[in-house]
């Protein structure tokens, strides 16, 4: 019975990843942005366990325990421990009006689509029409870095853009391999890290997180 | 069938009479408004008549024993021209019988050249839909372009009114040269270039597409459709009312007539992406047209660009037969190209309704600025109710025919993602979300309209003696009225009519599978299906039973008394919504569309002053530096200009010369 | 093609629903006021409310023109017809062939015409504010709406909401990520339209914020309770259609009376549930600036508009 469903179930949160990347890129406050984050990688995680248990790939365990808890758990805490000593939990002003950006998001998805049909239609495995979503979730996730100016939502929006690499990762192909995987996730941590203290940088320099300021770092 | 043709001839022989009668007594008001005008609306009924006989007939031609030597003139009718002659027709019909109670002595031109004018635009336009040859078809559209050129400038005593009449006259005369390349481009080197002739060839895919090209340029400056559709705006305003209505509900459709004729019938096979670019600019017109109607407060103004609006829906109709067509889904490309031809219909019912209630508005208040009028529903309550049929025809709603027509142009959207073409059926999708848009944004326009114009308090004192339309305006309005409530009640009967045409164009009629003739079914019931007749009984009878409780179960008392706005007491017209006002929401919105000029007032000037200009784009982006790039072109051709006879002649000399030379 | 007993079930169902739309209100106020630790005023509180404005006179203002007069009437009946018109017993409807998803989106769309005309026909600095907020609310409400019905008339083929409940309710169950999409692109259109915060606040007069309100200002005793009913009719009917394309399940198939009598309970309770879910989003949201309505109208168009590209591209 749940075999039957199983595609759809995968289906069904691939939407939801596409949801919530699309509130994302809506969203004006870090706090909520944040939170956001974190039910995408709770979503990943049940699609992981989902996939994991579909195709007795016994390794996307390990995935999915690695994604719930760096992703889920360890990153938004950094995040929310980052904007508490940042002291920036207020609305963010995005660069373009929310609708004009949605617009931007929907032609991105129906590029995204086209471009991973003939990837998609190459794979054999059961959710090879997600691929698409993973796709779009990536490249909304780079708008969402483009049109923010203050430095947290570009963090999450590069954070939010590895989510959907992962996706891909895990539905096209059914995961890489654990060695990939580890590195990766090590990678997106440090990345993190290293991009708090970047914002402390930023912020003992400008008195704000704004990266408008760095323009003024250009020669004239 | 050879009737309906020679009727049509005959009509259109008696229009120019009775307009030539008109120049008998150029003067002489009560010959024009009692005799020519009623007489024209009479031609038109036949017209009218012998078009709905011959719909149902097969095609017949004639060549006419005039034109040149050797190029006759060929005339041809079949299900198309008669449904066009029908629309023309039926719409002419009243306005004439209005405009013989609107027409009087102005300061421009006189009554009796007006209806020169007026008939000979009317008897063009018919020739144009019959018309069997490129020949025959250039000089009745030239024809009809500057009738309605002198009819735009009938008031020719004000600068803007020349202006805009010379760049009608400017894009119209682009839009035909479009158009007669595009018929150099049709008869693909035979040199044939009457219409069977050109059915016959056989094209290559490049000259086929240049034509397609060159049509929907040409037939799409007539019609207004983005970017060619700056001279509507201004043209529409500066004519006489019945003269805007005219132009607006046949004149446009002409045009849609022509690429309609060249696309389907000359043409033949048709390739997918001629359907997206045509769907395309349909979309950018329809959604740019009524984003300006919303920002308008000059009442013409405001349904010009909403006719504007409605053209661009056609023309997305007009590309989803295209794309239905081209990979061979007959039924749906009926589909499509029914609701385009019902469209057609409706919108010159319901257009020419609106623009002749702001005729009788205009005679009765001498203003067409919106912020100066309000509360007329009191003093012309006819015209008001007339608006009002009007207004919710054209904002789209049930069960009036603006609805009917929307209605299956969105069914032919939800049958789309069967196509074959991946990106094709992704940004079908986004083309119904673009026309659900703009058909809620034209109720915005609309309730702006009817609103400002026709309730709330009167804006100027001198609205306090306006007086309704007279019995002949109002003959017309109620005929008019009349059409857009039975062709929205019955839309089974039009859909029958339809049938014939989209029947010879696309291979497949709808008028079978309507279920009887109180339902709408296109394709199949299960899958949707409309009844205006059963939908408008039951609000009646809801209405009816809800009215009729409430007084028999309590009571029927009320006072009249003074607004109470809260408790305010000062109550004043001025504190109603302005027009500017009203558009300001969709000004924000859709603030990319326009080019704002702004002047707002600092917290501390002793005299506050407030200016706002928003304008079109397009015209800073592609007409204003083609008039530039011409202007310099031209300044270098000054060089040639002397100012003496003797050198000019010179010119005319060594032109001969050389021709003499090269023709050797 | 039309039995005795669709119209029976015709019949019940508009008197349901215009006698339980104002019980749907009472409940939404209740569970709104309990959430917020107020005492709750009684379920049947906007049938006092009506009985009392019906037994009043009208008060009415010295210019107001026939169309004032005839507008609550019409709505009223166009509310009805709505409700008429969604299935929320059975799926045997004889005036469900009369008028599909589309022609719904448009019998609201006429009402919304009616109000806002009515809204300005006084002339008051209020009416014209609150008609022209209101068409802002509208112009972008209803083609998100008019993409919801279209994503869920996709699914099942067809624009006939018998025909969508009865694919979605009784075929063979399929999960359809898009109605993920559309279904908050719906809740959010249903908060707009029906004068919900964050978009309006149906407890507020006097306030510059007011949408709904202030185009009503004008109308006293019969005419308010028409357009009060209506207004408690414009919340049921939503409320069915989102039941309607979102929880189907409990909809009788055809006119089979069993079915139908079992699926009342079944439609109180959901209607209880979303109305208390009405009320807790109510309760945690906050009350927008109006110029964030366009923004936040424009996000539900758009999701709406994904909801039916992700049914094409997922779907097929």
């Amino acid at each position: 019975m749940l075999l039957h469903y199983g595609p759809q179930l995968v289906n069904l949160l691939a939407a939801i990843l596409l949801l919530l990347a699309f509130a994302m890129l809506s969203q004006r406050r870090i706090l909520s942005l944040i939170n956001l984050f974190a039910a995408q990688g709770f979503v990943l995680f049940l699609s992981t366990m989902l996939v994991a248990w579909l195709t007795g790939q016994n390794h996307l365990y390990g995935s999915a325990a690695l994604t719930l808890a760096l992703k889920v758990i360890a990153l938004p805490w950094i995040l929310h421990r980052l904007i508490r000593r940042l002291e920036v939990k207020w609305d963010v002003e995005t660069l373009l009006n929310i609708p004009s950006v949605m617009l931007v998001g929907i032609v991105l998805v129906i590029l995204a689509f086209n471009l991973a049909l003939p990837i998609s239609q190459l794979a054999g495995t059961v959710t090879r029409s997600t691929l698409g979503i993973a796709l779009a979730c990536v490249l909304l996730s780079f708008l969402m870095m483009i049109t923010r100016s203050k430095a947290v939502p570009q963090v999450i929006g590069f954070l939010a853009m590895e989510n959907g690499l992962f996706f891909a990762a895990t539905s096209a192909v059914y995961g890489m391999p654990m060695v990939v995987e580890f590195g990766v996730a090590l990678d997106v941590l440090v990345g993190a890290l290293i991009l708090g203290i970047f914002l402390f940088q930023i912020r003992e320099r400008f008195d704000s997180v704004d990266t408008r300021h760095l323009e003024k770092l250009k020669e004239q | 069938m050879s009737g309906t043709l020679d009727l049509t001839l005959a009509i259109a022989t008696l229009w120019l009479a009775v307009g030539l009668a008109g120049l008998v007594a150029p003067r002489n008001l009560g010959l024009i408004r009692r005799l020519l005008f009623p007489l024209g609306a009479v031609l038109g009924l036949a017209l009218a008549a012998s078009a709905l006989h011959g719909l149902f007939q097969s095609p017949t031609a004639r060549v006419l024993p005039l034109g040149l030597p050797d190029l006759p003139f060929r005339a041809r009718i079949d299900a198309l021209s008669a449904f066009f002659l029908l629309l023309l027709g039926g719409v002419a019909a009243g306005i004439s019988v209005f405009a013989s109670g609107y027409i009087r002595r102005g300061e421009g031109t006189p009554p009796g050249l007006q209806c020169l004018y007026y008939h000979i635009f009317l008897a063009s336009m018919a020739l144009v839909l019959i018309a069997d040859d490129a020949y025959f078809f250039m000089v009745a559209w030239e024809t009809m372009a500057l009738a309605s050129f002198f009819l735009v400038t009938s008031d020719h005593r004000h600068a803007e009114i020349r202006r805009a009449g010379y760049l009608y006259l400017l894009i119209a005369h682009v839009g035909a040269i479009a158009i007669l390349l595009c018929f150099g481009a049709l008869q693909g080197g035979s040199g044939d270039y009457s219409f069977a002739g050109m059915r016959g060839v056989e094209r290559p895919v490049g000259w086929a597409s240049a034509a397609f090209l060159l049509a929907l340029a040409g037939f799409g400056a007539k019609a207004g459709l983005v970017p060619l559709h700056v001279w509507l705006p201004e043209a529409h305003p500066a004519a006489p009312s019945p003269v805007s209505a005219l132009m607006s509900a046949v004149m446009l459709k002409t045009a849609v007539y022509g690429v309609l004729r060249v696309t389907l019938d000359l043409i033949g096979t048709v390739y997918w992406w001629w359907g997206v670019i045509a769907l395309a600019t349909g979309l950018l017109s329809a959604l740019g047209g009524i984003v300006f109607a919303a920002v308008q407060t000059d009442m013409k103004r405001l349904l010009a660009y909403s006719s504007i609006e409605n053209i661009g829906l056609i023309f997305a109709g007009f590309g989803l037969t295209l794309i239905f067509r081209s990979f061979h889904m007959g039924t749906l490309a009926a589909l499509a190209l029914t609701a385009t031809l019902y469209h057609c219909l409706n919108h010159a019912c319901f257009k020419s309704l609106l623009f002749l209630c702001t005729g009788s508005v205009l005679h009765a208040t001498h203003e067409r600025s919106l912020g100066k009028l309000g509360g007329l529903m009191h003093r012309m309550p006819w015209v008001a109710w007339c608006a009002l049929i009007g207004t919710i025809a054209i904002a789209g709603l049930p069960p009036l025919n603006g609805f009917a027509s929307e209605w299956l142009l969105l069914q032919a959207f939800l049958f789309t993602p069967g196509l074959p073409h991946s990106y094709l059926n992704m940004l079908v999708p986004v083309a119904a979300a673009v026309v659900a848009l703009t058909a809620a944004l034209s109720g915005y326009v609309m309730v702006k309209f009817y609103g400002v114009v026709f309730l709330g308090q009167p804006r100027e004192p001198k609205l306090a003696e306006a007086r309704d339309a007279g019995a002949w305006e109002r003959v017309g309005l109620a005929w008019l009225a009349a059409a857009c409530i039975v062709l929205g009640l019955v839309p089974a009967a039009v859909i029958g009519l339809l049938d014939p045409v989209t029947r010879a164009l696309t291979g497949f009629g709808m008028a079978s599978l309507a279920e009887g003739w109180l339902f709408l079914a296109p394709i199949q019931p299960e899958r949707a299906s409309y009844s205006p007749l059963v939908f408008f009984a039951g609000i009646a009878a809801l209405v009816g039973i809800a009215w009729l409780a409430v007084r028999l179960r309590y009571h029927g008392r009320m006072r009249r008394t003074g607004p109470w706005d809260c408790g305010f007491p000062h109550l004043d017209a001025r504190m109603q919504d302005t027009a500017e006002g009203f558009g300001q929401p969709v000004r924000q919105v859709f603030e990319p569309f326009f080019r704002i000029e702004q002047q707002v007032p600092a917290p501390s000037d002793a005299r506050p002053f407030f200016r706002e200009v928003h304008d079109d784009r397009l015209w800073h982006w592609l007409y204003l530096p083609i008039a530039r790039a011409v202007d310099r072109v031209t300044s270098l051709v000054t060089v040639l200009q002397r100012g003496r006879i003797s050198v000019y002649l010179t010119y005319s000399f060594v032109t001969l010369l050389l021709l003499l030379l090269f023709v050797r | 093609m039309i039995s005795a007993a669709g119209f029976a079930a015709q019949f019940t169902e508009l008197m349901l629903a215009v006698l339980l739309a104002p019980v749907l209100t009472g409940w939404v106020n209740q569970c709104r006021a309990w959430l917020q630790n107020k005492s709750a005023p009684g379920l049947l509180q906007p049938y006092r409310v009506l009985a009392k404005l019906f037994r009043k006179e009208v008060v009415l203002a010295h210019n107001a023109s026939p169309l004032f007069r005839f507008a609550p009437y019409l709505i009223f009946g166009c509310l009805a017809l709505a409700a008429a018109i969604v299935p929320t017993l059975g799926t045997d409807l004889p005036l469900n062939a009369a008028a599909d998803a589309i022609a719904l989106v448009g019998l609201l769309a006429l009402a919304r015409l009616f109000i806002a005309l009515a809204g300005m026909d006084i002339g008051t600095a209020f009416g014209s504010l609150g008609a022209r907020r209101e068409m802002l609310v509208g112009f972008l409400a209803e083609p998100a709406l008019l993409m919801v019905l279209f994503t869920a008339s996709l699914i099942s083929g067809s624009s006939s909401l018998a025909t969508i409940v009865e694919t979605l309710a009784h075929r063979e169950l399929v999960i359809h990520p898009s109605l993920a999409f559309a279904g908050v692109a719906f809740t959010m259109v249903s908060l707009a339209e029906n004068a919900r915060i964050p978009v309006d606040n149906p407890a507020t007069h006097l306030e510059l914020t007011m949408i709904h309100e202030a185009m009503v200002l004008e109308y006293s005793g019969r005419h308010l309770a028409m357009i009060e009913w209506a207004a408690s009719l414009k919340l049921f009917v939503y409320s069915c259609v989102g039941l309607a394309l979102f929880f189907p399940w409990g909809i009788a198939e055809g006119g089979d009376w069993l079915g139908i009598v079992l699926a009342l309970p079944v439609l109180l309770v959901k209607l209880a549930l979303g109305g208390a879910g009405l009320a807790l989003i109510e309760t945690v949201s906050a009350k927008m600036r109006i110029f964030r309505a366009p923004e936040f109208l424009g996000t539900a168009f758009l999701l709406a508009v994904l909801a039916m590209l992700v049914h094409v591209l997922l779907e097929h």
